[in-house]
């Protein structure tokens, strides 16, 4: 969805960083967000071993996938769900619009799915004629606004309220210059009821599908999910195959991580279980691989499925706090957005997984315990045997080889480095290098450390 | 068909070694879930609560609250003289969009997190404890379990259409990260705890 192409991380990033005051709010509020994660967290002392279930579960599930997919499509079908399989992306959006068409529908309300915006539905289904209303808050918004959400917990945490207000001012047709969150989502919820009332067709994300029993669960705070579904004659309700999980029970220990991973609530406001389609309307569930099956395949990488879609990695990353989800270029951004993408795209995303210090706070608050920094640090070696580096950093890399294995070639460079930064530092501090964008100087040591030894010993 | 086939040969191809399923049972607490502990994170996240030892004291503190004028609808047969009109005869769902208030039963609380769990069965329509513009909804401290593990185990026997859990009032803080009451659904969410036994101690903690 409006991705460019040609930028990547580092340069998008850029943009972004243009307005430091938004960059600083920015990244304190996602802080923000992590310390109530934890405060939500240190209240129950066996959270611990509740990711450590979860993994396990999720573990499970992954090494039975087929079977499980198999009662789960079995249980749902006897439950009065019509199931659909999608090999990739266009499958998808194909049957979605079949389904529109066969309920003679030219318009759909759609609650938050992360898996659509994978797929570019929407943009789909513009060209197809039908019309698609986003109805959660923040999906809204950045609907009107023509950008991707930024972040897939809160999609416009980019945003700042002034701009919501001109959006609802040129969209929603309020007064100029509101800014008061409290008037925007009242006139976000009026707008949206009349269009939940006039929909006949819906589409649903799932976070959990039930293997045991056929039913799936969908979360939200806003309740836009159930106003959409309830209303709608037809439900379309979309999944990537790695929602599964084996039994019923086992969603007790995920409803218990996820929000508090997510936001520091202790459960979504509403956490609904879709078992039956109601008397005279329709359920249809589409299950789709696009790529899932390969990332499945690959060892090092098939753990980044176990992912419940909590954020708790994007709001506790360094690097995304302060270079913003667009930057990402993908549905998915942060840290676990860096290890899905390359599955898809290897050349487009190979800038990805070097968005990272590595610093592993990411894989600390994984409520499924998937090792994101390490999957990051393997993809580089991946992507650069695959030749996916860029020519700058591969020619980077040979000359550091050449300096490091050589103590004659070290020294000198240290001693030229140490001059240059005192006496010529515009030979660094210029726009050529990279590290130095939005980066004070760092003072220069009178001596190298061995120097220092050889004085002090 | 294809795609079903295509899909799941290839994940049976792909998938990793059997592992095995974790014991969960670990995480059950096995004791009653504590009243005081639900009412006070019901109350973290928006929602209100009342003490009540029976309905006629919530049909007064909702006539109280509401007056005769708003659009009362409760399945509930004990509420029927504060209902305004009878739901079961309505001629589509969408007759539902002005209510004001709809009280239902919930199965139970959870201490931990503030939810109620109401099925099916006890909302008459699925649309109403979402469309309506407040939600009451009737527990008995007797049914309250301490975490989501005692709620899954009270649920594992039974049947349903559609169930959901739900704590506090609908909300979103999708602008700023401001936290703004009443989305989507409804903009207050108040439960009755029913206790015959204790219901002033309750109320004085």
């Amino acid at each position: 969805m409006n991705e460019q192409p040609n930028k990547d991380h580092a340069t998008l990033a850029l943009e972004f960083n243009r307005d430091e005051e938004r960059v600083n709010w920015h990244d304190e509020t996602l802080w923000w967000i992590r310390q109530k994660r934890d405060k939500a967290a240190h209240q129950l002392v066996e959270w611990e071993s509740l990711r450590e279930a979860a993994s396990q579960i999720k573990n499970n599930v992954l090494s039975n996938l087929q079977n499980y997919l198999v009662q789960f499509e079995q249980n749902a079908v006897a439950n009065g769900i019509e199931v659909h399989w999608a090999v990739d992306a266009a499958e998808h959006n194909k049957i979605v619009h079949r389904l529109i068409n066969e309920a003679h529908a030219t318009r759909l309300v759609k609650s938050k799915s992360m898996l659509t915006e994978e797929c570019g539905l929407n943009e789909y289904l513009a060209q197809k004629g039908i019309e698609v209303i986003d109805s959660d808050l923040g999906e809204r918004i950045v609907q009107l606004a023509k950008e991707p959400p930024s972040h897939i917990v809160l999609p416009c945490i980019h945003k700042k309220k002034e701009e919501i207000g001109e959006l609802f001012h040129k969209h929603l047709g309020i007064e100029a210059n509101i800014s008061d969150p409290q008037f925007l989502t009242e006139t976000a919820r009026q707008h949206l009821r009349s269009v939940f009332l006039t929909r006949k067709v819906t589409l649903t994300g799932v976070n959990f599908a039930v293997a045991e029993t056929g039913e799936f669960v969908i979360c939200t705070n806003e309740g836009n999910a159930d106003m959409g579904a309830h209303l709608a004659d037809v439900h379309i309700a979309s999944m990537g195959i790695e929602k599964i999980v084996p039994e019923r029970k086992h969603l007790g220990v995920f409803l218990r991580l996820l929000t508090r991973s997510a936001t520091g609530q202790p459960i979504t406001t509403y956490s609904s279980h879709f078992k039956t389609p109601r008397d005279g309307k329709k359920i249809h569930i589409i299950i789709v691989d696009n790529g899932r099956t390969v990332q499945l395949g690959r060892k090092d990488f098939r753990n980044s499925l176990k992912c419940i879609r909590c954020a708790a990695c994007m709001n506790t990353c360094p690097v995304y706090r302060r270079s913003g989800g667009h930057s990402y270029h993908t549905a998915v951004a942060g840290p676990i957005g860096s290890i899905l993408a390359p599955n898809l795209d290897m050349e487009k995303y190979a800038d990805l997984p070097f968005a990272s210090t590595l610093c592993g706070s990411c894989s600390n608050v994984c409520p499924v315990k998937i090792d994101i920094h390490e999957q990051l640090y393997k993809w580089r070696q991946v992507l650069v045997k695959n030749g996916h580096a860029p020519t700058v950093k591969k020619a980077m890399m040979q000359v550091m080889t050449w300096t490091l294995s050589s103590p004659v070639l070290y020294h000198a460079a240290g001693k030229a480095g140490r001059w240059t930064i005192k006496h010529a530092p515009f030979a660094i501090n210029n726009k050529f290098n990279p590290w130095y964008k939005q980066r004070e100087m760092p003072a220069s040591p009178a001596l190298s450390f061995s120097d220092w030894y050889k004085r002090n010993k | 068909m294809r795609s079903r086939e295509t899909i799941l040969s290839a994940v049976k191809a792909n998938q990793p070694a059997n592992t095995g399923l974790p014991d969960i049972s670990i995480f059950e607490k096995r004791v009653k879930g504590s009243a005081h502990k639900f009412a006070t994170t019901l109350k973290s996240v928006g929602g209100k609560i009342f003490y009540v030892t029976d309905y006629e004291e919530i049909s007064r503190i909702l006539l109280k609250q509401y007056g005769k004028e708003m659009r009362i609808v409760s399945p509930i047969i004990e509420l029927r003289d504060i209902r305004s009109d009878n739901p079961d005869t309505l001629d589509s769902i969408h007759q539902l969009q002005d209510v004001e208030l709809a009280v239902l039963k919930a199965h139970f609380g959870i201490a931990e997190n503030g939810a109620v769990w109401i099925t099916e069965d006890y909302m008459q329509y699925r649309i109403l404890p979402f469309i309506t513009q407040h939600l009451a909804v009737v527990i008995h401290a007797d049914d309250i379990v301490p975490t989501m593990h005692e709620a899954y185990e009270l649920i594992s026997k039974a049947t349903y259409g559609f169930g959901t859990f739900i704590a506090g009032p609908s909300k979103t803080a999708d602008i700023e990260q401001s936290l703004v009451i009443g989305a989507h659904g409804p903009r207050s969410m108040t439960v009755f705890i029913i206790n015959n036994n204790n219901a002033e101690e309750e109320s004085r903690r």
